[in-house]
């Protein structure tokens, strides 16, 4: 039930955030009526374009994020169509190039990124009992700052090399290891679209930590210490930390590219001596933090859905925070390990290998504690629980692989190959995905007030589930075949054939699971169950509001005492502060 | 085929390059830590897919009628906690010892006084290779001795370096990874244990045509290594035959030698593969294709046929240009 008429931009959102004059709901004021019309078409844009909302920019977030996903997931299929068969000539080398470059650079700055901000915009501020974001207009600000640098990049493939050629995507990879990316080797503009885009993006991701980070220190409720964050808030403090400490070293990457490109500076220009070695560093000082703030939003749904469907408390609190703040910490000292094969010397060789096998024990940690909560509970198999099972088992399997890539004689064979690409795949689409689907629906029916359609989900389910173990489980054996990532094209009889072909084939699964799960959010919307207030009996603090909540999220701020605060007021008899 | 006469028989060619079928040192002290970390995380993903499954069926709701009793709340337990962090990190501590020990080994592995050294060096799209110490330059295919049947060893020494952008040198069977920087200079070593023909390729995204940056090392006998080594030795005969000869003629007057070298004539270019012992390779265009006259023809006619979007131009041939080229390219041997 909507309490309140849309929002008001007469209402200075700051004080909406902090201010306590909504203590109770006879005292909430007239409000002025908006300048434009609800209802219609245009009524709704301009609601998009103005709102400072964080529960809509949310939403903006995660639906822009999820179409840049379909984009990025047409190209891997066109991709995938290639490789499906030795010497296909479905895609020219220079498109196929252009795809892969972009594919990744989507999925991880358009997809990955946007889809974790998305979740964290919507429910931490819910989550901990505030009334919205502690800098709203900067939430805003990051949101249209991120899409329009997705526009950016997409406009290289009509305007890269200026407005007299055809233009040209960006083809250096998503990664772009200099010199490719000189001016010697990338003539045109295609990299300078990626460049400026990233750059761009940077600025809208650090905005946004900034604000995560200052929401859960200033505007958390009255009892709630940061002991009593649910582990969802946790994942995500932590998150914004990494994206502040990370995001700036990929924007100076991009600045000396640029000055290498257009002012002579030759940081990484190895025909005037500069280093080629250098921007890989740079890259992954950037890079592999980057890696776990994808994977941060899968810790922190998993560890809300987990203990609510099996009925228990996530196990060991404190030891999974533990887990997560060393996980983002050790994750700052492992970024060579994409390096291996650079030529560094035996010492530092051995010395990331030892930094990176570290990642595993907390990330084992995790896997056992989020066992733990199940074992003993009453496992409820709606969708949410089903699709991080599945999660459980594809980052068992991705933290294995990971562990076989650390060791750097292991590397030195599988680096660059299709093992790799199997390897991170399990990691974002079988971990970091399959946690976004199970979010989904989780607060789909908080967000939409409706539930989704289970039958639907299901199938989304089995389909997609499917079609992704028989994409990326044959191309760990592709790597063991001696196939390099990034090749447009192979040779016959090199044992990779078949492999390809059953790669390919998984696609069109994967693809009908999408078909599945959009119609799913579409059908629940028209003609979905109203959901009500708390429909999986859970107990976080959004779940005490309505469903949509209101403008301002709580007609009175809560109080908490406990890790669990509905399981109190569910359980009078015996609350969980008796107990933490 | 005169060339068939000189040059020994190739070995056996091994298409499929698996990385548990290693042919050569640094390749097979590879398997050992792969074995090893394999087995490991076989041995931990079966106990916690056991766990996971035994689970997901013990725990399940029974029925949805089930009333709603909730399960006993437990919040946690420090010893299993301290159980679940110790034994993994002695599982770390093992595979670091392990790795550190082959990373040593196969990094610095002293080479014997007798090593054969070569110099690679990477361009977008092929290999440039060269004997320093035999005076002999080719390129795309790695010509190198076995140890011989005596047990002495023969280890070759390979110098990794750059033209332009970075490449990867991956030849599955004999070695893992080493790349190829602008600026810098690596070094690999292989030591194939017997004949063989082994395919590698670019193992780093160096642009357009980096699928087709193909490689392979061909390891023979000492005895036909050495007999190899005579061949690409001599100077290149003047061909005799007048289609030839007028091939002869075209790739001087026509702009070939801008790019290419025949050692001991004019023809003095950089840019493009050393064609001095065209002849001998087995493929053309960095693997692209086997190297015969059809392809050779196609080839030459538009390379960009073959390999869309490499460096070498279509000269715009006419037919009779092209067949007094390909008999006069196929008398380098």
């Amino acid at each position: 039930m909507r309490l309140w008429p849309t929002l008001r931009l007469s209402i200075n959102p700051k004080i909406m955030a902090n201010d306590t004059i909504f203590n109770a709901n006879d005292q909430r004021p007239e409000l002025e009526p908006v300048g434009y019309e609800t209802g219609s078409l245009t009524g709704v844009f301009q609601e998009l374009v103005f709102t400072v909302d964080h529960k809509k920019l949310g939403l903006m977030y995660i639906g822009s994020a999820l179409l840049f996903f379909v984009v990025a997931g047409l190209l891997a299929s066109l991709m995938r169509i290639q490789l499906a068969i030795p010497g296909n000539t479905f895609l020219p080398p220079d498109v196929f190039n252009q795809s892969f470059t972009m594919h990744g650079t989507t999925m991880v700055f358009l997809v990955g990124m946007p889809m974790a901000f998305g979740f964290a915009n919507y429910l931490v501020p819910l989550m901990i009992g505030a009334r919205d974001m502690a800098f709203p207009r900067l939430n805003a600000f990051g949101f249209w700052v991120f899409f329009f640098s997705g526009f950016l990049l997409y406009f290289s493939y009509i305007g890269a090399p200026g407005l007299y050629a055809a233009g040209s995507a960006p083809d250096v990879g998503w990664f772009a290891y200099s010199p490719l990316t000189s001016s010697a080797f990338s003539r045109g503009h295609s990299t300078d679209y990626w460049t400026l885009s990233l750059m761009l993006g940077g600025i809208g991701s650090v905005a946004t930590a900034i604000n995560i980070l200052v929401t859960v220190f200033c505007l958390r409720c009255p009892g709630m210490t940061l002991g009593k964050l649910p582990v969802f808030v946790w994942c995500m403090l932590v998150m914004a930390f990494l994206v502040i400490l990370a995001v700036p070293c990929l924007s100076a990457c991009q600045i000396m590219i640029t000055l290498d490109r257009y002012l002579g500076a030759k940081f990484f220009d190895t025909q005037a001596g500069g280093d080629a070695v250098l921007w890989q560093h740079f890259f992954w000082i950037f890079g592999h933090p980057e890696v776990y703030i994808l994977i941060m939003p899968a810790f922190a749904i998993t560890s809300e859905i987990i203990p609510v469907f099996s009925r228990k408390p996530i196990f060991g609190y404190p030891v999974m925070v533990a887990a997560v703040i060393s996980i983002a910490f050790i994750s700052l000292g492992v970024w060579a390990h994409h390096m291996f094969c650079v030529g560094m010397v035996s010492l530092a060789n051995a010395f990331f290998v030892t930094s990176t096998l570290l990642v595993a024990i907390p990330t084992g940690i995790k896997i056992f504690n989020w066992l733990a909560t199940m074992h003993g509970g009453k496992l409820r198999f709606e969708l949410p629980l089903i699709f991080c099972i599945a999660f459980l088992f594809q980052f068992l399997i991705a933290g294995l692989t990971g562990v076989m890539l650390a060791v750097a004689p292991f590397d030195w064979q599988l680096s660059d190959s299709y093992f790799v690409v199997a390897h991170f795949h399990y990691i974002l689409i079988g971990g970091l995905l399959f946690t976004i689907f199970a979010g989904i629906y989780y607060w789909y029916p908080k967000a939409l007030g409706k539930m989704p359609h289970f039958k639907l989900g299901l199938y989304h389910f089995a389909f997609f589930t499917i079609g992704f173990h028989l994409t990326f489980l044959p191309q760990h054996f592709l790597g063991f075949l001696g196939m390099p990532r990034r090749i447009y094209t192979y040779q016959a009889e090199r044992g990779w054939d078949e492999w390809n072909l059953i790669s390919t084939i998984g696609v069109a699964f994967q693809a009908v699971g999408i078909v599945f799960f959009v119609a799913n959010l579409i059908y629940s919307f028209r003609r979905g169950k109203k959901a009500g207030d708390d429909p999986w009996d859970a107990w976080s603090l959004e779940w005490t509001t309505t469903s949509p909540p209101p403008e301002y999220n709580f007609a009175t701020l809560p109080v908490v005492k406990s890790r669990r605060p509905l399981w109190d007021a569910k359980h009078p008899d015996d609350p969980d502060w008796k107990h933490e | 085929m005169p060339a068939q006469a000189v040059s020994p028989p190739s070995p056996a060619l091994t298409k499929v390059a698996n990385i548990f079928n290693p042919h050569s040192g640094p390749a097979e002290l590879i398997l050992e830590p792969t074995y090893l970390v394999l087995l490991v995380s076989l041995g931990i993903f079966l106990i916690v897919t056991g766990l996971l499954v035994y689970i997901v069926i013990k725990f399940r709701q029974r029925s949805p009628e089930d009333p709603l009793t909730e399960p006993p709340q437990i919040y946690g337990s420090y010893n299993i906690e301290l159980a679940w962090t110790v034994i993994p990190c002695l599982v770390v501590f093992v595979l670091v010892l392990v790795s550190a020990r082959t990373i040593v080994e196969i990094q610095d592995a002293p080479m014997p006084e007798n090593a054969l050294k070569i110099r690679v060096v990477g361009h977008q799209w092929w290999w440039e290779v060269h004997y320093p110490d035999l005076g002999i330059v080719t390129a795309n295919e790695i010509h190198v001795p076995t140890g011989s049947e005596d047990g002495t060893r023969r280890p070759t020494h390979i110098t990794l370096e750059s033209a332009d952008v970075i490449h990867s040198f991956w030849v599955p069977q004999l070695a893992g990874k080493t790349d190829l920087v602008p600026n810098r200079i690596n070094h690999t070593w292989i030591e194939p244990v017997s004949p063989g023909v082994f395919l590698g390729n670019c193992a780093e995204y160096c642009g357009t045509q980096h699928a087709n940056m193909l490689l392979r090392v061909i390891a023979q006998s000492p005895e036909d290594f050495a007999q190899w080594v005579v061949t690409q030795q001599k100077a290149p005969s003047i061909p005799t035959e007048p289609l030839a000869t007028q091939g002869r003629r075209n790739f001087y007057a026509l702009s070939c030698v801008n790019c290419h070298k025949i050692e001991s004539t004019p023809a003095e270019g950089v840019f493009g593969p050393d064609l001095t012992k065209f002849a001998t390779r087995q493929t053309l265009g960095s693997g692209v294709a086997p190297r015969t006259p059809e392809t050779l023809r196609a080839w030459l006619a538009n390379p960009a046929s073959l390999k869309p979007g490499c460096y070498m131009p279509d000269m715009q041939l006419s037919p009779q240009q092209i067949d007094a080229l390909v008999a006069y390219l196929e008398t380098l041997n």
